[in-house]
């Protein structure tokens, strides 16, 4: 048993935290969130060349050969400057699904791109109807002339209007919920019949509405197994749990040392309201929160890295967990700060927005308790 | 970063399961599976099957008798013993003054007292609480005057567990009420219970049991041999002796087998014809607990890494008391709503060893309420979770 990191953890861990210190201060990025695409393709090409694009990659697939560990380092940091880079969406989901069930000429012709920080992707896994069940797939892809013809509506796409390519969930047997029957499929996302509709969400990023109309695709670009698309989606759901997660913990150190740093200046009743102690127990119970969410992330982390039996189950508490977590801190972050903290000037607010985006993204509190019982 | 366990503890872990499947008394894993108290003769024979393995104090240095594990090894024997329900020892000597003597004690008296406390031969207890000190501990009033070569000590201890058991009791006394700070006039005293002037008195708790007492001084007689270390500074010792109290008060064994008997109650008992378990409410809070479990757990393995790389354990392990003491209580009363209405009736005698007659209700009923009532200590002693609050505030953020 060790919490230690490795050298090439420990220099990944750093040259994360040196970039977002140097620059990705809060009015840069408020900026960047702003701007047509809603982040910084300088700092994606940075990201690239510093190698993050290509950490969970094996070298064989010109990544950095890194695991569960490496991406929750990498997001833990990021999270705590609130960075709006797609790193999730490309790396972690689509890429994800090409690592883990992509064809060797797909994994040729797409991983490549990633981790040159020249490839956009998206996974397109939810619609209207489904809420947090990844089975509830309404999309339909038809065989046809060796391909398929894909109809239906993903809903929330993170970075779907910036991908270049997309892999989306769609059913190609079986009814709306059945485990089998669905496939992921790669899409070319300006492909004829792509329809996408663009928008930030609450929290500064990015997703669209993608809708496919008799949009064709050959077999060749399937990605995993025809019908069996179920268990590869959850798997890289799990990473985009574990990834999410890491970057909610970054999120709250932040919150935790900005509150309890407001609170040792801001003065009422003649002294720093830090000294009062209905105050100090809030904050305590901010960083107990803090740390048992920090303490599920190195299980959730460790428990995948070895491809450990319960790692499912784990993933699961560690979503409860980081779903109660986040909640409280951020809600406890912005009371602390009166009203400063209901302002947009102010940076905790937005760290607030972030962690209750992370609270329901990829299922929430009562999803995920359901299936840690279940599991 | 790496959970699993080597070869070598994985064949550690085996070596206690072997140990406790052919040492732990049936009679007394009898009792553990019922809820039936200890006696002290119960818990003396215990400690003593431990010491004889050389494993009764796995915390103490090697060279004062300690078994020498890493940190590991000790979370695997914990672990294992709390999934054989087997007991803890009782700390007051083993896990408190122990530490404190071979800490700051002197030679005589790491030789007089250390090897009686390994082998479970002289009972202590605990003299700190006082009626107006409780978590303002250092406001204690017991005096202890210096008159040739003795102290004269009077005074209230008051929550003394055991002392009705105990062969002694370490005291803090206040040797200087003039000191310019309350933590500075205070000492640290080993004292003998059966010296005259010394009075116990017992006090029943919620849970109906006869656990805790008042403890009196009048004009008792103390050898200044029986002072550990220097005059007034007894409150340093003091914190070194809570530091050590809050290392496995997170009693993570302990709450997995409390959790693990809870899934069987909520099993066996029906529901509209159907296990209590199957109803998902009940299921849910269950799986929250189970998580907020975990957490602790890997809580508590975080601040034991730390400690094993020469930390000492810092003010996170007041997370573990806190938290710990929250999941305990929780899963308590989890057990206790699974009896519905019987988790009203209270008849311990059909839970003495020699009870032989019908239960009332579900065997474990009568005794799952008491429990529940035993455990609301749990966020009062070794500093209330409100005073651990305050160390972090302090410690932790500078407040």
């Amino acid at each position: 048993m060790n919490f230690d990191l490795n050298e090439e953890q420990q220099l990944l861990q750093e040259s994360v935290q040196k970039f977002v210190q140097n620059d990705y201060d809060f009015e840069s990025r408020r900026k960047l969130v702003s701007s047509d695409r809603g982040y910084s393709e300088a700092h994606w090409q940075t990201f690239a060349e510093l190698g993050w694009l290509g950490v969970p990659f094996a070298e064989a697939d010109g990544g950095f050969g890194g695991g569960p560990i490496e991406t929750m380092l990498l997001m833990q940091e990021m999270g705590k400057a609130l960075v709006v880079e797609p790193y999730l969406a490309t790396v972690v989901l689509f890429g994800g699904c090409l690592r883990r069930g992509g064809s060797p000429e797909q994994r040729e012709r797409l991983l490549g791109g990633i981790v040159a920080g020249e490839l956009q992707g998206a996974l397109g896994f939810t619609e209207p109807q489904s809420r947090f069940n990844l089975l509830d797939v309404a999309t339909q892809a038809s065989a046809a002339n060796g391909g398929y013809v894909l109809n239906g509506l993903k809903g929330v796409v993170l970075n779907g209007a910036n991908a270049d390519q997309l892999i989306v969930s769609a059913r190609t047997s079986g009814d709306t919920r059945d485990p089998e029957g669905i496939s992921l499929f790669l899409v070319d996302a300006n492909a004829p019949g792509v329809e996408r509709r663009g928008y930030p969400t609450v929290d500064g990023q990015r997703a669209a509405e993608v809708r496919l109309n008799n949009v064709r695709v050959s077999n060749q670009d399937l990605v995993g197994e025809l019908d069996g698309g179920a268990s590869l989606l959850q798997a890289v759901i799990d990473e985009g749990i574990l990834a999410v997660g890491a970057e909610a913990v970054g999120c709250m150190e932040k919150l935790v040392h900005t509150t309890v740093e407001y609170s040792k200046t801001r003065k009422q009743f003649d002294q720093p309201i830090g000294q009062f102690q209905a105050l100090q127990h809030r904050m305590v119970d901010m960083f107990i929160a803090q740390e048992q969410a920090k303490s599920m992330m190195y299980l959730a982390a460790m428990r995948m890295a070895e491809a450990a039996p319960d790692a499912e189950k784990v993933v699961a508490a560690f979503k409860v967990q980081v779903g109660n977590s986040a909640r409280l801190v951020g809600q406890e972050a912005v009371q602390l700060h009166g009203g400063m903290g209901q302002t947009d000037e102010l940076d905790v607010g937005h760290y607030f927005k972030r962690l209750t985006v992370i609270q329901h993204q990829f299922g929430d509190v009562d999803h995920h308790l359901g299936r840690f019982g279940a599991l | 970063m790496d959970l699993r366990f080597s070869d070598a503890e994985i064949a550690f872990r085996d070596e206690v399961r072997t140990f406790l499947r052919t040492k732990f008394p049936a009679d007394i894993k009898h009792k553990q599976d019922h809820r039936i108290p200890l006696t002290k003769d119960d818990q003396v024979r215990w400690q003593k099957i431990l010491y004889e393995q050389g494993w009764v104090a796995p915390n103490w240095p090697e060279e004062y008798g300690g078994p020498g594990w890493t940190a590991t090894q000790r979370f695997i024997f914990t672990e294992e013993l709390s999934r054989a329900n087997a007991p803890a020892v009782v700390p007051f000597g083993l896990n408190m003054v122990g530490p404190v003597i071979y800490n700051f004690g002197n030679e005589a008296q790491k030789e007089r007292f250390l090897p009686d406390i390994l082998q479970s031969n002289v009972w202590w207890c605990q003299g700190y609480s006082e009626p107006g000190a409780g978590s303002d501990l250092a406001g204690l009033k017991t005096t202890a005057v210096r008159d040739g070569d003795h102290y004269v000590v009077n005074g209230q201890k008051t929550w003394t567990s055991t002392a009705h058991n105990a062969d002694w009791i370490f005291c803090l006394v206040r040797t200087d009420p003039k000191a310019p700070k309350k933590q500075q006039g205070i000492s640290f005293l080993l004292i003998d219970m059966n010296t005259p002037g010394i009075e116990v008195r017992p006090i029943i708790t919620l849970n109906g049991e006869h656990h805790v007492n008042d403890t009196f001084f009048t004009d008792v007689r103390v050898p200044v041999e029986n002072l550990i270390g220097e005059e007034n500074k007894g409150w340093t010792y003091a914190k070194v002796l809570l530091t050590h109290e809050r290392t496995g008060i997170a009693r993570v064994g302990q709450s997995k087998q409390q959790l693990h008997l809870l899934k069987a109650l909520a099993g066996e008992q029906l529901q509209n014809g159907r296990p209590l378990i199957e109803d998902p409410i009940f299921k849910r809070k269950i799986d929250a607990v189970e998580i907020d479990l975990m957490a602790l757990e890997m809580t508590d393995l975080r601040v034991l890494s730390s400690v094993a790389t020469g930390g000492a354990p810092g003010p996170e392990s007041s997370i573990l008391k806190i938290r710990g003491s929250e999941v305990q209580q929780a899963i308590s009363e989890l057990q206790m709503e699974v009896f519905g209405y019987y988790s009203a009736p209270y008849v311990p005698e059909t839970h003495r060893t020699d009870y032989s007659g019908d239960f009332v209700g579900p065997e474990l009923a009568s005794t799952t309420t008491p429990n529940y009532f035993g455990l609301r200590p749990a966020t009062v002693y070794g500093g209330s979770n409100e005073i651990q609050k305050n160390i972090i505030s302090k410690a932790v953020f500078g407040l």
